[in-house]
């Protein structure tokens, strides 16, 4: 990090400024460009390579109250096996107390496991529960962590708050990788998601999330390309390389597809992998593998033809 | 290195446009021959010809607008409130048709399919819906209810239906009827909405179109019957027309050139900025009288903007029109590129610093990469005359008195855009531009209830919106 860069946190005020210094985004804009995008036409070769790219990047998730061991597994077999010659997914997201079985499920086939934690998905605890809950989920043998930042903190100008509370999750990831989730359907504004996405990359973030997938708006295209802008700026200035994972609201090829021309023409090459791009979500998988066998048979096989999980 | 997720072509089918080996003029309701030489309208993107164009004498253009004179008495007598079922069904007609028209307008004009179907044809039909509702509501808008007569109207081939739209929607409203132009390179449109006037059951003579060169426009223009002269191209061709109009009872309205000053502070958006300032210039190729062609720039932010806009131009894909992931498209025609080049050449000699998008252009056609040139200096020619095609000259300046100054230091005056977070300033800079839009944190925005039009060299009278009507009232 360049040693500008370095003294940001020294204290709120600094963090402040910095983070106002940051350039608007204009809505109407950013709306509009990715729109544009939005109207790319992907097909033959470029949809195949795109539908296999997205399936590769998902992180296929189970994150409800009645979770159970077996269902994990049943998602496990899908992560690992979805249908066909089709790529393995690139992680399982699940609750900390599901990590020991998801796992086991994987074990050897590549497949990550990622955890929720921290008070998922308000983050309304104390930073101690969060630390632990951190803790547990990496102790069971998660690869990796998707926290929630405090919106609250965060619109209440405590940007310190929210900083010292990454900085700590961070220390107890040990090697686990942190994904920082914004939750930008809380954040209301796209300048908001550009400061709380350098907030959680100067905090140490590996990967910056859009959202919980609980809070309507989720994943939006505009929302995606503001956070994919911010992790290209971040790597110029810095030179340290941040994913990005959109996730909620991600249900067709189409909608993958989309992100990942907004990847493609934004953030680049570089981004165009699931070290470094996720998609967060859970019946996409089965719109992806459906256009993916249409693509090699030419029409559509019934619904009945995909595995529910 | 072969990119990752390369874009497979998506190419729009052409079989949707039927198109015959050769059109004839649109007199009275009917297709008829010409009597001048034919000519040839080509595919920009290809060299291809498309179709063969009669080209109108000033015979052809009497016959022309003695048609136009003999179904003014019907039109004009029509309550507005029938006129205006003409015109939605024109609009309806041209949403129903707008694949076609998209297909074809860039066929003939080389712009991206991209923006004429998601910008051209629907601004076309927004056009004629627009008017529609003015027809019967005339008495409201403040210049009389009293039609002019016959319309004289010629236009450029940058926008050809576009252009055609915002001279015909407004005439037709108030009760005029027309002899419409359209530009030699791009004539197909135009006799697309002849067959679409046909299908709409306009009473012959309400449009006219008249095919071939400046001389078919100059008898246009000069028609002693003409009531009012409406025209959009050159400010060289604009002032051959108000000295022709001059001394004469027409009424004229000109929309000329521009070298509109793109406004960007420290403060900006900046990557908001950067996708107005290519859409400013790229967009149709540069081939647009408001386009943004000066970037003036706050020194401040000099480097990191125009690091930003390279590493964007890079993405831009410059190729086949049709193809529905091409951004830039062709240029329009031989003689536009020359001029392009020439002036382009013109710079690097004047001492400014030329960079053009690393992209692979077509052999065919006629192609110009996008290009920028920094280092521009108020006194150089690029920042001066109207290049009209995809080059940016980029200009600073230190303090908002400076960009205005800068801004309003040129003989033209259509357009300006202005990128700041900051409300107040652009408030206080578009008091001070004079130009006649100003956009603010956006560029190239057009909606039929916005006049348009220029100050100075661009020309004067207002297209669209109210304002649109007064130029075909007898106010």
């Amino acid at each position: 990090m360049t040693t500008s860069l370095a003294d940001v946190a020294a204290s709120g005020a600094t963090l402040r400024a910095f983070l106002h210094g940051l350039p608007g985004v204009d809505r109407v804009g950013a709306d509009q460009r990715a729109a544009t995008l939005g109207t790319r036409s992907i097909k033959t070769t470029a949809k195949a390579t795109a539908i296999d790219l997205a399936i590769s990047m998902v992180d296929l998730t189970t994150l409800e109250g009645a979770d159970t061991a077996g269902k994990v597994r049943a998602m496990c077999a899908k992560a690992v096996r979805p249908g066909g010659d089709a790529p393995r997914v690139a992680a399982v997201c699940v609750y900390p107390d599901l990590v020991a079985v998801a796992a086991e499920a994987v074990r050897g086939s590549g497949v990550k496991v990622a955890s929720v934690a921290t008070a998922f998905p308000s983050g309304r605890s104390s930073l101690e529960v969060k630390v632990s809950d951190t803790a547990l989920a990496v102790a069971a043998g998660a690869d990796e962590i998707d926290m929630v930042i405090d919106r609250g903190a965060f619109l209440s100008g405590d940007y310190l708050k929210v900083y010292e509370e990454i900085v700590a999750v961070k220390a107890a990831c040990g090697a686990a990788h942190l994904k920082v989730i914004l939750e930008t359907g809380e954040l209301a504004t796209y300048d908001n998601v550009r400061r709380a996405s350098w907030l959680a990359m100067l905090a140490g973030a590996d990967f910056i999330k859009t959202s919980t997938g609980k809070v309507s708006p989720a994943a939006t295209l505009p929302v995606t390309l503001v956070m994919l802008e911010a992790v290209r700026d971040f790597r110029d200035a810095t030179g340290r390389q941040v994913g990005v994972k959109p996730a909620g609201g991600i249900r067709t090829a189409k909608d993958a597809i989309k992100h990942l021309v907004l990847v493609n023409e934004t953030a680049g090459d570089d981004w165009l992998s699931p070290d470094w791009f996720r998609l967060g979500a859970s019946s996409l998988l089965n719109d992806l593998l459906m256009q993916r066998q249409k693509l090699t048979t030419g029409r559509y096989a019934g619904p009945d033809y995909f595995t529910l999980d | 290195m072969m990119a990752i997720f390369e874009y497979a072509p998506a190419p729009e089918s052409r079989d949707v446009v039927d198109l015959q080996p050769s059109y004839g003029l649109f007199i009275d309701g009917e297709f008829t021959d010409g009597s001048g030489p034919t000519f040839k309208t080509v595919n920009p993107a290809t060299e291809e010809p498309l179709a063969e164009i009669a080209t109108a004498t000033s015979d052809d253009v009497d016959r022309a607008v003695r048609a136009a004179r003999k179904a003014f008495g019907v039109w004009s007598a029509l309550p507005g409130a029938e006129r205006a079922k003409y015109l939605f069904r024109i609009a309806r007609i041209i949403q129903e048709r707008a694949r076609e028209l998209a297909v074809l307008e860039s066929l003939d004009n080389g712009k991206p399919i991209r923006e004429s179907r998601d910008v051209d044809v629907p601004l076309v039909a927004a056009h004629f819906f627009y008017y529609a509702g003015w027809a019967d509501k005339l008495e409201y808008a403040g210049f009389g209810t009293r039609p002019l007569g016959v319309a004289g109207q010629v236009i450029p081939w940058n926008f050809p239906l576009l252009m055609l739209a915002w001279k015909i929607a407004p005439a037709l409203a108030c009760g005029n009827t027309v002899v419409l132009k359209p530009a030699e390179t791009t004539p197909l449109s135009a006799l697309w909405f002849a067959d679409i006037c046909r299908q709409a059951d306009l009473p012959p003579g309400v449009v006219n179109i008249v095919t071939g060169a400046g001389e078919t426009g100059a008898a246009v223009v000069a028609h002693p019957d003409v009531d009012k002269v409406a025209f959009t191209g050159s400010t060289e061709v604009g002032r051959i027309i108000a000295r022709t109009v001059a001394g004469t009872d027409k009424k004229l309205t000109l929309e000329l050139g521009g070298k509109a000053a793109n406004i960007v502070f420290e403060d900006a958006a900046i990557d908001q900025a950067v996708e107005g300032i290519v859409n400013g210039i790229f967009f149709n190729q540069g081939h647009v009288c408001c386009a943004g062609s000066r970037l003036l720039v706050q020194e401040s932010v000099q480097d990191e903007l125009l690091e930003a806009l390279k590493r964007r131009m890079a993405t831009l894909r410059v190729g086949d029109p049709l193809d529905k992931n091409t951004d830039v498209g062709a240029i329009n025609s031989a003689e536009q590129l020359a001029k392009i080049r020439e002036l382009s050449e013109l710079g690097e000699a004047e001492g400014a610093e030329r960079w053009s998008a690393p992209c692979e252009l077509p052999e065919r056609g006629f192609w110009f990469a996008p290009t920028v040139f920094t280092g521009v200096a108020q006194s150089h020619t690029i920042a001066r005359d109207e290049i009209f095609g995809p080059v940016l000259s980029v200009l600073t300046f230190r303090t908002p008195a400076e960009a205005v100054e800068k801004a309003n230091n040129t003989p033209y005056g259509l357009s300006a855009g202005i990128w700041t977070e900051k409300g107040s300033r652009i408030l206080w800079m578009a008091d001070k531009l004079r130009a006649g839009v100003v956009w603010a944190n956006t560029f190239n925005k057009f909606d039929p209830a916005s006049p348009f039009g220029g100050y100075k060299e661009s020309g004067y009278g207002r297209e669209g919106g109210l304002l649109g009507l007064e130029a075909y009232l007898d106010v």
